[in-house]
This record gives C-alpha cells, structure tokens and sequence, in this order.
C-alpha cells in the first residue's frame, strides 16, 4: 500500500498547499510518494524530499509537463499509478484541472476537495457550497482524491530525508500548447497561505477604496481578499474571491470588510480561527459566524483601525 | 462548428438546502429547481459564438430525469437549437455522467464542447476534465476568455494567483468560471418558439454504458456550526479584544 501526492509547485518552489495534501495521504498510508512533475525543477525534488514523512520523491523532467497542461500530466499520474493504492493532490486549479483526467483513465470515481478522512476508503466532503457535509465510501480499488488544505495541518517541511528517483516517462500529447500566464506580482502573502486576510466585499463601494485595506494590511502582513460580491462588481480581480467559487481559506485572523456574509462566502472563510466583521449593518450575516463584530461605517472605521493597530 | 454543450438541473442557488432528518441525503422536496449556474454561462458562451458567426449548431444535452426536460427548454430559449435528454432515473456520478456523453460525442461528432467547471450541488468539478479523458480532447477548464478564430482556439483561464492563457486544438473541451460572461435572461417571444424546438429523449441504458455508482452516501449532515461571538462597540474594544483575549495581533 502506498499513497502518491502529486506536488504542486512552479519549477523553482514547492507551494506550501502540497504539505497538507502530505499529512492526508499519511493519514491513509505511511508509505508516502511525492511526484515532482515540471521542467528543470531538480531544487523542488530536492525540497519535497525534506518532507517529513515523504519515502521516496519522483521525479520527472521534461518542457511537456513546464506548465502542467492537464493532458500531459494526466497522463504521466495514470501510467505511473499502477502502484499507488492512492492517489492525491491539493484541490487547487491545477489539482482540480488533473486529477479528474487521471480518474477517468483509470476508470474510478474521484472523491473531491476531502475535509476529513474517516478510513483508507471512507471521507467527508463539503457539498451544496458547504451547506452540508457528506461521508462517503468509495468501492474503486484505488482512490483518486483532492484534498481541501486548510482542513489538514501542513506537514514539517524539513526531518525528511527521501530518496529521489528520476523517471523518464515523457507524454506530449502535442493538443495543447502554453502561451502565457499572468501572475498578479505582490509583496503580500499568498491568500491561501496567509495568517492574516482581510478581505473587502459590495460595501467597499468600488476598486479604488481597497486601497483602504492597504495600510493596514502592510501593518498585519496580510494578504487582501474580496467577496464575490466585490468580485462580480469589477472592483478586484477574481483571484481576490474567497469563497465556494473561489478560494478556500482558514487563516488565524480574518477580517472581513463590508461583506454581507453570503452562503457562498462563508464557505470560503468559516474555518478561520478568529473572524472579525465590520458592516454598518447590524443584521448582515456575517455577524453570525464573527468572533468579534463591530456595526460601524467601514470609511471610519477602517482608517482609525489602521491609525490605532 | 457543432457546439455541445451538457448542462444540469440542479436545486436553485438561492435556496439554502438542509439534510434530510435521517440523514441519507439532501432535502430536496419542493425545493425550487435551475439550470446550474455554470451552465447557463455555458450556454451563453455558445450562443454568442453562434452569433458571431463563428458557431452553425448549439446542441444542450443533459442526464437525468424526465423534469430535467424543463432545463433543456430554458437551454433552447437561451438560444440553443436542439436539446438531447439522456434520461435515467440513476443519480450518476461525474464518471458515469462523462461515459454518457462521450457517447453523445461520438454520435454528434462535436468541434468544441462547453460546459460549467462545476454544479453547485455536488460541487465536484471534474466532468469537463473526466470527459476530457475519455475522448482524448484538449481541455481548458476555468475559461474565463475564449477566443475562437477559425481551427484555432484561444483560452484564458482562472488560475491560482492569475490567469493563464492556452492555445488548444480542436476538437476541445472548455469549462466556464464566473467571469466568462453575464448569461442573458430569456425573452418570452423565445421561450415560447423554444416549446418547437427539437428535444429527444435517449434511455440512458440504449447506451450500453456502466454508469452505476462508486461511490456510497453514508450520510449529509450539517456542518459544524460557529457561534456568534460577540459585538464590540468601538475601534478601540476591537483592537484590545484582538491583542489580549483572541491574542492573534500584537
């Protein structure tokens, strides 16, 4: 028996979501693989083979899998799967773009986006948003599964010591092609990583007005996020968007601004451990789930917020 | 340029859906019913391909049963031109959703097929990437630009952190995210030519294809619930509350 994490990384660093997806498969296995997929990226290998917990690290080389076309990686993940009773990988766009390719080449039902693990073959999942939780048990011999990272500690990045073993299993299907990607360059930390977020929604009133969460995210070190709401209204960029739709986050403090506290936001963002809601109005539900709210006008708030802190 | 795109009925994204009392699934009596909303972007992006010229066909194809009937209407009056019913009665899941319609695709022979990047029910996102598989297509999943000029197709998607953009080759699967479009509303004059637009009804066992569940629901219960903490009167209440009870700034 023995569990594959299919890594997520950009060919110079291991992303720090794979350490959780880590921890899951130790759950289910103790015999952990970690596959490290890209072109010239020998440093994430010799970065994945720290993990504690991690028994052998795989690597494969080559321009077909540089930018993790799902054709190309789908591929690899199922010729090499004969071995691995498990299979798993962070549910991020490239673990939700992949793996279900790699469930229909090898004909099982993949169990999404896990919250908790009940057995090697029984699992909790969010459905309906988070509105409810299912458990459910799959009878597919191997079990192909992305996990939700802010429900699994992150496993210690350093104590391992795998062995790397090099693969030469190159698959260039050649029916897609990369042309660019535009990463939106910050100094701040990465929303799924961040211990702080503060996130803006409809009550922001427009774009230029998150410039009000600025300072005060300087001062915290937080990474800025929005509702859909916020999104929708073209205030911030989609890759803002904490919620179902977007991005799923469980930071130590969570500050949210003017958010109403829509089911589809709370989804995103109740796992946090401390939240705080500032909303002028009293009865927007995001109060329900706010450790600390306060009913205030966020314009004046938030300035002497950022004055005071 | 033959446009499929598969859509899904599925409980109505205002409704907020509670487990049944014996926890076996979801309650979903007299629960209103939609089109996923993903889908109606779906939809949207074939028609106006269509409307540029760029599309002769839109096929919407759905699996279910019969009442999703009503969903594939709406398809038509958005501006689909022909409706296909997979029908079955099994709730399949995206394995055995993605056997079916590749046999829809290999009897329909589609150039491009589009569809949402997940339902708002069981929220797996993986039928466009599972379908992918199955025929072999390109895929861009999360499409938030699509650019269609002649053989070529060009795709901006959602990424993590960004947007990336791919050049794909036909035929291809495309899923949509939210930005892609903002769906039209029907118009009745449409609605109402959409009741004489072709719609067949396909047993899904006629397709000779296993789709019986992998996957077991042991039970749907609710979440753990958060309670309301409490409401701090000023600025300063809230930063001495931070700093020495919850202890997360400093």
């Amino acid at each position: 028996m023995t569990a594959l994490v299919v890594a997520e990384h950009n060919n110079q660093e291991l992303k720090p979501v794979t350490l959780n997806t880590v921890t899951a498969a130790l759950g289910l296995d103790q015999d952990v693989h970690i596959l490290i997929a890209g072109n010239a990226c020998s440093a994430v290998a010799e970065e994945a083979a720290k993990v504690s917990g991690a028994a052998k690290v795989l690597l494969v080389e080559s321009g077909a899998y540089e930018n993790f076309l799902a054709e190309n990686i789908a591929t690899l993940v199922s010729n090499i799967s004969g071995d691995y009773d498990f299979i798993l990988a962070p549910t991020t766009t490239n673990g939700k773009n992949v793996m279900p390719r790699v469930a229909a080449l090898q004909d099982v039902s993949q169990i999404s986006d896990i919250s908790a693990i009940e057995s090697s073959d029984t699992f909790q999942r969010p459905i309906y948003a988070g509105n409810c939780i299912a458990t459910v048990k799959s009878s597919d011999s191997k079990k192909i599964i992305t996990v939700r990272n802010t429900a699994f500690d992150a496993a210690d990045a350093t104590g391992g010591s795998a062995e790397i073993i090099t693969l030469e299993e190159i698959n260039d299907a050649g029916i897609s092609k990369f042309v660019k990607e535009e990463i939106a360059e910050s100094d701040r930390p990465e929303l799924t990583a961040a211990d702080v977020i503060i996130s803006g929604g409809r009550g922001m009133q427009n774009g230029d007005n998150f410039s009000i969460l600025e300072g005060i995210a300087d001062k915290l070190g937080a990474a800025i996020g929005a509702s859909r709401a916020a999104v929708d209204s073209g205030f911030v960029p989609n890759d803002y968007q904490v919620g179902q739709t977007g991005k799923i986050v469980a930071p130590d403090l969570y500050i949210a601004v003017g958010i109403s506290g829509a089911i589809q936001h709370l989804a995103g963002m109740k796992d946090s451990k401390v939240i705080v809601a500032i909303n002028k109005d009293e009865d927007a539900p995001i109060f329900q789930v706010a450790d600390y709210g306060l009913v205030a006008d966020l314009f004046e708030a938030m300035p002497e917020l950022e004055s005071k802190i | 340029m033959k446009i499929l795109v598969p859509i899904k009925r599925v409980v109505d994204y205002n409704v907020k859906v509670r487990p049944k009392s014996d926890e076996t699934g979801v309650d979903l009596n007299n629960v209103k019913m939609a089109m996923n909303p993903f889908c109606e972007i779906a939809v949207e992006e074939a028609v106006r391909l269509k409307e540029a010229g760029k599309a002769e066909e839109i096929i919407a194809v759905t699996i279910g049963a019969s009442s999703s009937q009503e969903q594939l209407r709406t398809a038509l009056a958005l501006g689909a031109d022909r409706a296909i019913l997979v029908e079955t009665e099994v709730e399949a899941e995206p394995l055995g959703i993605s056997k079916l319609l590749k046999s829809i695709v290999d009897k329909e022979s589609p150039d491009l097929i589009i569809l949402g990047k997940q339902a708002i029910d069981g929220d797996n996102n993986q039928t466009g990437q599972m379908l992918g598989a199955l025929t072999g297509f390109s895929q861009a999943t999360f499409a938030s630009e699509v650019n269609l000029e002649g053989d070529s197709l060009s795709v901006t998607r959602e990424i993590d952190g960004g947007l990336q953009t791919l050049d794909i080759n036909l035929p291809a699967i495309v899923t949509t995210d939210l930005r892609l479009n903002e769906p039209r509303y029907a118009s009745l004059p449409n609605i109402m030519k959409a009741k004489s637009k072709p719609l067949d009804i396909i047993p899904a066992v006629d397709l000779g294809v296993d789709i019986s569940p992998r996957l077991e629901t042991i039970k749907v219960t609710l979440p753990a619930e958060r309670e309301a903490g409490v409401i701090v009167e000023t600025v300063d209440e809230l930063i001495d509350k931070l700093k020495n009870e919850a202890k997360v700034i400093s």
